[in-house]
């Protein structure tokens, strides 16, 4: 009995685990859509970029690929996060200043060449095959899945948690504050001499950083990446939980990343229990359907979200609502 | 030097051309980038399937191959068809969603909802087909020199002459009629357009059934000359919105030229460079544009 309880507890720890790392690249998203109105349509290309990053330097060298420092993997997750701000950076330069869906197309565009480039250069990145043995960090406790899945969670959630204070933070500050008045009126915005272009790259950049940051952590939970694990439907599902849990909202962007997971994975084992191997393939296409009309569902009957975002009005003021 | 690559890039240009001219169309009129578009380009390709598969059960025999075609009329009919029913399929999807979120001022949010919409249809097709790859004809055909060292199959040459007849009609209906001049007001300006007196929402749905039913055209034009996928569509967005962006973003001369611009460099990239960099193309000619000139070859400053 005991047994089946902490297998039961195992699952639900690495569930948290993989639900949270979607939580941070969605508190990314958060920050540049939530609070700044910029599209960004390949989450996928970012996390990508952050996975390869830290799996890079902090895995053993491999003959034939380039890396494989042994760095320790707190380097590795500021790595992951440099390097995928440097390329939001990149991004924005060329295209923020341009109408907001031109970002929309290159974002999505950065996220088939990050594809190409992790298929195709294979002395850098292992080409299709991926990496593997990318060190996980309490692969210590590997032969006691429950307390190793306890480990990760603790790991993830204290990430997660300084990740969503720091921007609870820079939301509530006057930077914050700009991005809104940017977002709402961009003219109005200028007119107080704040440049809209400057905060929104930073924006841009931040919230970049972040999806590294997730997808570093996905490599070193799984302890393995390939360019299959960085397909648009990632993208997909962020931006469903984004949606779903409350654009704008940190704590909705939280929630809708667990909800939208805990769909994924209850939909995942019916769909192992209900059909026959072979049309497995088949009935997992039916799970994007799902969360695709979730999406639309959500964005036609309650635009907000579970959680929308607060309202910010001066204390000065008297607010009504 | 061999031009062949030339000749590969102008077939690879006329197939991008049409659904460039429905992207370019929608992104004009209805003011977002439509992610959903390559999703069209499938649908008229596995309805056309669908289509003639029925009519090939129905009639006891698979439809007729036109010589030297590898398709017949039988199969064109079919497509026409499914073009229509692409047609309707997108304005639905923007009766169902977009519509509403028009009408409640929110149209950013379209292009998150287009793309939802992208990969539910994908998936749905995933569903109904499986992800094997599908032909609509068998048959292997000859090339047939065309001098200075090109070939090409009749198939081929035949895309490339529907795509320049389509094309050049889709040009005569904006230029000439009252549908196509109301269609340049409204992507002008859509409020004075309603002021005075366009039926702004009559414009829309044109713009979607005009713009599916182009998508499907482009797509039974792929299936031809490539092969059916669910992913077909979604592979070619990224040259789509490359060739209508290079074009300039409401031109549909812009859209044919920018798709044989798209078709050329990619092919070009196959033989000098490698094939497997050909998808990163689009989005070089993409940044090239936006740093160079944002409004694109034929496009008017916004």
């Amino acid at each position: 009995m005991s047994g089946s309880w902490s297998g039961w507890l195992a699952y639900a720890a690495s569930f948290g685990v993989m639900a949270l790392i979607q939580g941070v690249a969605c508190l990314g998203l958060n920050l540049q859509w939530g609070q700044t109105g910029l599209f960004n349509v390949g989450v996928a290309g970012f996390v990508s970029v952050g996975a390869y990053a830290s799996a890079l330097l902090t895995t053993a060298a491999v003959e034939g690929r380039l890396g494989g420092c042994g760095l320790p993997l707190v380097v590795g997750l500021i790595a992951a996060m440099v390097t995928a701000g440097l390329l939001s950076a990149a991004v924005g330069a060329v295209t923020l200043r341009l109408r907001s869906d031109y970002l929309a197309i290159a974002t999505f565009g950065i996220a088939v060449v990050v594809d190409l480039v992790a298929r195709n250069l294979t002395w850098l990145t292992g080409g299709p095959l991926g990496i593997s043995f990318i060190p996980r960090p309490f692969a210590l406790l590997a032969d006691r899945p429950l307390a190793y899945a306890a480990a990760s969670f603790a790991l993830v959630a204290l990430i997660t948690f300084a990740a969503y204070t720091l921007l609870e933070r820079l939301v509530a500050s006057p930077w914050g504050r700009v991005l809104r008045a940017i977002r709402e009126d961009e003219r109005a915005a200028a007119s107080l001499g704040k440049s809209a272009a400057a905060y929104r790259l930073q924006a841009f950049v931040l919230g970049g950083a972040l999806m590294g940051l997730a997808g570093a952590l996905q490599a070193h939970t799984i302890g393995f990446i390939s360019p299959e694990n960085f397909a648009a439907s990632v993208t997909f599902q962020v931006w469903a939980m984004l949606v779903v849990g409350g654009t704008g909202n940190n704590r909705g962007v939280l929630l809708g990343a667990l909800l939208v997971s805990a769909l994924w994975s209850v939909t995942g084992l019916a769909i192992a229990a209900g059909f026959p191997p072979e049309q497995q393939a088949r009935a997992a296409a039916l799970r994007i359907v799902l969360i695709g009309l979730l999406l639309s569902l959500t964005i036609l009957w309650r635009p907000r979200g579970l959680m929308g975002e607060r309202t910010a009005v001066s204390r000065h003021l008297d607010a009504d609502d | 030097m061999n031009l062949q690559f030339l000749m590969d890039g102008l077939v690879v240009g006329a197939t991008l051309a049409l659904g460039a001219t429905g992207v370019t169309l929608t992104y004009a009129n209805l003011r977002f980038a439509n992610f959903a578009h390559g999703e069209f380009l499938s649908w008229g390709a596995y309805l056309t399937m669908t289509l003639a598969g029925l009519v090939g059960g129905l009639s006891g025999a698979p439809l007729a191959a036109q010589d030297p075609f590898s398709i017949g009329m039988g199969l064109l009919a079919c497509a026409l068809l499914a073009a229509a029913l692409t047609g309707v399929l997108a304005l639905l999807i923007d009766v169902a969603l977009f519509r509403r979120l028009r009408q409640r001022g929110t149209a950013v949010t379209a292009v998150m909802a287009s793309f939802g919409v992208s990969m539910a249809l994908r998936a749905l097709l995933e569903a109904l087909y499986s992800t094997s790859p599908r032909y609509f004809s068998e048959e292997l055909q000859i090339a047939l020199p065309l001098g200075a060292g090109m070939r090409a199959t009749p198939d081929q040459l035949g895309v490339c002459a529907v795509t320049v007849l389509l094309a050049a009609g889709v040009a005569l209906l904006l230029a000439r009629t009252a549908v196509g001049r109301q269609m340049r007001a409204v992507a002008e300006n859509p409020s004075l357009a309603q002021v005075v007196g366009i039926d702004v929402a009559g414009v829309i749905r044109t713009t979607w059934l005009l713009g599916g039913a182009l998508a499907a055209v482009s797509g039974v034009a792929l299936g031809l000359l490539v092969q059916v996928r669910p992913s077909m569509g979604a592979e070619l967005l990224l040259p789509l919105f490359a060739a209508a962006i290079v074009g300039g973003i409401g031109s549909v001369p812009g859209a044919v030229v920018g798709g044989l611009v798209v078709g050329i460099a990619e092919a070009a990239t196959v033989r000098f460079i490698g094939a497997e960099w050909r998808a990163a193309v689009s989005f070089v000619l993409l940044i090239g544009v936006l740093l160079l000139r944002p409004t694109g070859l034929f496009g008017r400053r916004a």
